[in-house]
Parts: structure tokens; sequence; C-alpha cells
């Protein structure tokens, strides 16, 4: 039986624009599955019921004349980094717990206008620091995913964990996500979701709140890579208030979709069968390759030989990056304020109070590689290590089209197994960093359960602006892995 | 190798951020343990290799000199955790 709760993003448009389905009647069961599910997810720091109705109702007006984007009545939700004008954005921080944006970012501003409904703003590490969603202000957001026989509470991911639950669990049919070092990305794998980091320049990142600005990219989040591509096409786009957009053209990337892959040169970068990895892991990603294989695709071994120092060049660059952007927040202009008789104990005591364990400490981290006497040795070795990484990646795609390679290194830990070593956690980026440092595009698609039934992504890395071949490459694993698993969680079952 | 408290200190002050006296311990753990795993970067040749500073997508670009924005005084305070008439409040700074 195929309910409200079986659309994906592109069949709702289509039934909306077909007017068998309004656009009320669409908002009013994503509010509706919020209010039962949310409670235990936590995937909404702040909801907004009315906004969304009030949408839903303007979008269906446009509908009936035939008018309306393309996003016109699809029910969204916004990762809570992104400004919305008068609508709280926290940054998932106490520091930002009572901050009201009087301006949109450009982002959200090119979904509005193309007519999508948002029904909240969504939870996320904070600042977007973090791997398991476990760093909220606003508390742990839980994967909607169960291992088979376990009640064990499992991670979303991060830093976008509130996007990948909201989306599995079918609370919204999309959402927008960032992506620093994975954040996009880790989650999609973790949630059985696809998400697609474009090209850094090609979202702007005007109003979107800055962890590190050099690396930060906005991209969708969502069930397939279809819903995916038509969220992007919408979100992309030069922005001359962001000195970092590129002024380029946005294709049709739904388009794309039906290219397929004969011919395609897929790139298999060695260094990536790191020490330990999981059995599961090598063999799904074994599996993609013969998918790819089997569509058409030819499969090459490439070499990018720094991929072992892509962790800790980004986490010296990020955290450099971090500790300046993070010091507009003084307890001065904006956010919570702790007084004090001086100045300088007025901020220290703001930021004391206002920021989380996590943020402190890549504050504190990035303070010192920044600061005299370490800075060439920490800093300027870790950009041009940045140099090498990206030129490994510019001299594997003279050869080849994209990349393929495991997501993450493993599927969903449970909340209670998060690794006491800071680096322990920095790890789950393996993959995914070293793309994010060079600047160019990736995604994930779900590619299958691992053997306690959690899902596994498989990721796809392409050449600069290239989102359209990721996206036909992602499209031909998405056909072959067939995955259509639901998590425990979901907006169509009912309790 | 743990960082040690007076490192931390200094480093704190740096950021302005006030740490509590066990906090100064932990930090200085977790932080030496993560610049121990970045010093691996001392192995990799980096002779003659100029630093990355940004992707290089973005062509510089310049625009007419001239005001696009402003005249939102009141959305500019609108955050402010405290304020007097147009004016951000901080403790006194000049005696």
């Amino acid at each position: 039986m195929s309910g409200i709760h079986d659309f994906t993003l592109a069949s709702a448009r289509d039934a909306l624009k077909a007017r068998k389905i309004s656009a009320v009647e669409l908002t009013n069961a994503h509010i509706d599955a919020i209010e039962r599910l949310d409670g235990q997810l936590n995937s909404f720091i702040t909801r907004t019921p009315d906004q969304a109705r009030e949408g839903a109702k303007a979008a269906d007006a446009a509908l009936a004349k035939g008018e309306g984007g393309n996003l016109c009545g699809i029910p969204l939700g916004i990762k809570d980094l992104f400004c919305t004008n008068g609508v709280r954005t926290t940054a998932a921080s106490k520091i930002l717990g009572n901050f009201v944006p009087p301006y949109e970012s450009t982002v959200t501003a090119n979904l509005l206008k193309d007519g999508a409904v948002f029904l909240g703003k969504l939870n996320l590490d904070e600042f977007a620091m973090g791997s398991a969603n476990l760093t909220s202000a606003f508390g742990p957001v839980e994967n909607p995913w169960k291992r088979k026989d376990s009640e064990a509470k499992l991670v979303p991911g991060g830093s976008s964990g509130g996007s990948a639950a909201a989306v599995a669990a079918g609370l919204v049919l999309g959402a927008t996500g960032t992506d620093t070092g994975g954040s996009i990305r880790q989650p999609a794998a973790f949630t059985g979701i696809a998400g697609i980091k474009p090209t850094y320049g090609r979202c702007s990142r005007f109003g979107t709140i800055a962890f590190a600005s050099s690396l930060d990219q906005a991209g969708p989040m969502a069930r397939n890579l279809q819903d995916c591509a038509i969220l992007l096409e919408s979100m992309a786009g030069f922005d001359p208030r962001d000195s970092t957009s590129v002024d380029t053209p946005v294709p049709n990337y739904e388009a794309a979709l039906k290219r397929g892959v004969k011919g395609l040169r897929v790139g298999i970068p060695k260094e990536y069968h790191v020490d330990g990895m999981h059995a599961e892991i090598e063999a799904l990603w074994q599996q993609g390759m013969t998918w790819l294989r089997d569509a058409g695709a030819e499969i090459v071994e490439v070499s990018l030989p720094h991929t072992k120092y892509g962790l800790p060049t980004y986490y010296i660059a990020a955290l450099a990056e971090a500790s300046s952007n993070l010091a507009r927040y003084d307890g001065v202009r904006f956010g919570e304020r702790v007084s004090a008789p001086s100045l300088d104990g007025l901020y220290e005591a703001s930021r004391a109070a206002g920021f989380g364990e996590e943020v402190k400490r890549r504050i504190l981290i990035g303070t010192h590689v920044l600061s005299s006497g370490y800075y060439d040795a920490y800093y300027l070795r870790a950009q041009k290590v940045r140099t090498l990484i990206q030129q490994d990646f510019l001299k594997a795609f003279e050869n080849v089209d994209v990349l393929l390679t495991p997501t993450a290194p493993s599927g969903a830990f449970a909340q209670d197994e998060k690794p006491t070593d800071p680096v322990q956690m920095y790890l789950n980026d393996v993959f995914t960093v070293p793309a994010s440092m060079a600047g160019v595009p990736a995604l994930s698609v779900p590619a299958g359960l691992d053997a306690r039934g959690v899902p596994l992504g498989l990721q796809l890395i392409g050449k600069f602006f290239d989102e359209e071949t990721l996206i036909a490459a992602g499209h031909a694993i998405e056909q072959a892995a067939a995955f259509h698993h639901r998590p425990t969680l979901h907006a169509g079952v009912s309790a | 190798m743990s960082l040690d408290a007076k490192t931390v200190t200094r480093i704190a002050r740096l950021a302005r951020i006030g740490l509590r006296p066990e906090e100064v311990e932990t930090l200085g753990q977790d932080m030496g343990s993560i610049i121990d795993w970045v010093e691996q970067l001392k192995e990799v040749d980096v002779t003659g290799v100029d630093p990355m500073i940004g992707t290089g997508l973005a062509k510089p670009r310049l625009r007419e000199d001239r005001v696009t924005d402003g005249d939102c005084r009141d959305k500019v305070l609108a955050n402010a955790p405290e304020r007097e008439g147009p004016f951000f409040t901080v403790p006194k700074v000049v005696e």
C-alpha cells in the first residue's frame, strides 16, 4: 500500500503539480510525523509548524494557478547552521541559544524562492564540530535505525545528524546539510540516505554560520540522488556576497541521472585500503566496483599518496580557521553574556559558559597552532601538505572521471560506544576529509546493510564542478544496490 | 605528551576562554594527544611547495565602490545581550 509517507521529494513534486495531493495535506502529514517521532529522535531544535502551514497554503494557491517553482509545497528541514530571517538559529550552541537572525542565508533564500516549505531547524553537533551528533547543547540525536535484536540507541553521524535522522525517518522530504570534513556524507551513510557535498564555491556560504571557511560547503541530503539533484539545483548558484562563490552556470542536475556510466573511468585509490579496515566495508567496496563495471564503467587503480596526512592536516587547518571564526562570540553584540567586572573577564566568562567541551578543545588547538612560535611548524606546514593533497586529486583526475571509496570506516555505532580518545572519534572522517581538503565534490549513497542490520554507504569523488558525473555514477550504484530498506522508526510505520 | 598547565592557561588566555582548574588538566591531556598525532606531518617533504590558501577556484573580483547595505541599526542591535539606546554596552575599559 502506498501512502503519504511513501513519497520521495520527486514523486511528491509530481503529485503536487498534478494536484493529486495538496501542499497543506503533505505539510500536515509531516508535522504530524514530527509530533509522533521527534520526541524520541530529537532531530529538530526549533519547529516552525505555523510558518510551514502558511507556506503550504501559499504553495497551493500558486499550484492552483499552474505556477510555483520546482520545490513548490515541498516540506524540508534546515540544518540549524543556516540563518533564517526571524527564526532562531543556534548552531546547536548555548552561546547562540536565543539568536534570531535579521536576515536569510542565500541557500535558504534560494529554496524559499522555489517554493519550499520549512518545517523547522535541525539539530547538529555544536558549530558543526563532531561526527556523532553528541556535542549539541540541545541533546544528542538518535538514529532511527536499530541493530537487529538490540534496543541500543545509535548515533546518526555528524555533524548534520539531525538532517540525516529527519530525512531517514520520513519527517521531511529533504534537508540542507553542511560539510566541512564529511558532515553531509558520513551521517548520510549512517542513516541510509543520499547526500552531496558540492564543489567548494558551488553553494554560497553567505548566512551560514562559519566553522572552517576554506572548507565549509552546503549541500542537499535526501532519500535518493534524484531528490538531492533537485535540491542542489535550487541551492547552488553564484552569490556576490560570498567572495569564494564561483560564477559558473548551474546545470540541470536531475537530467544527469539518466546519463549512465558506459565508458566512465572509475578510480580506486589504493591508499584507501587502510590498515585494519573492516571486512564488511572492504566487501561493500568490492561490490560497488562490480556494480559499476557491470553497468559499463572501467575500474582503474589510482594512487593518492598523501591520503594518510589528510586527517592531521584537516585538524590543523580547520581548527585554526575555527579559532578565528568563533572569536566573534564574545558576549557583546549578540549571543549569551556572562557579566564580569572587566571586558576581558566578560569575554572569558561568556565563552566559558557558552561553548561546550568539544568546541573549547578545538578553539584552543586552533589558537595554539596559530600562536607565535608554532605558526610555521604547524599551520604553514599543514597548508603546504594541503597543496600536496589537492595535487594528488588533480593528478588522479587526469586519468579517471570519478573515484569510488567507502564513505565511513564503519556503520553507525551506539551512543554509549563513543570513543573517549578524541583522535579515535576523528578517524570517522578518514575517507571523507581528503576531498574536502582538495575542494572537489563528493557524495554518499546507501549501498547495503551490515551484518547487524545498519546501513553502509559508498562515496564517489569527482572533478571540480562535475557534480553531474558524480550523480550519474551514484545513480548507477543506486539502481544496482536497490536499497529500499527502512529504519525501525519511520513516519510510515504506525505505532 | 600532555601539555603543561602553564601552556594550556596561556593558550586559553589568548583565546579568551575561562577555564576551571580541573579543565586545564583534562584539556592538557587531550590537546597533547592531538598535537602528538599531527606531528606526523613533519615527515612530509614540503620543500618548494606553496601553501594552499583556499581552493583557488573563485576569481578575485572588483565591484563598484558604493553602499549596498545599511540603514538597519535596529536590526544590528536586535540581538545585543545588553544595550543602551543605540549602543552596545561593555564594562568600563578606560579609567
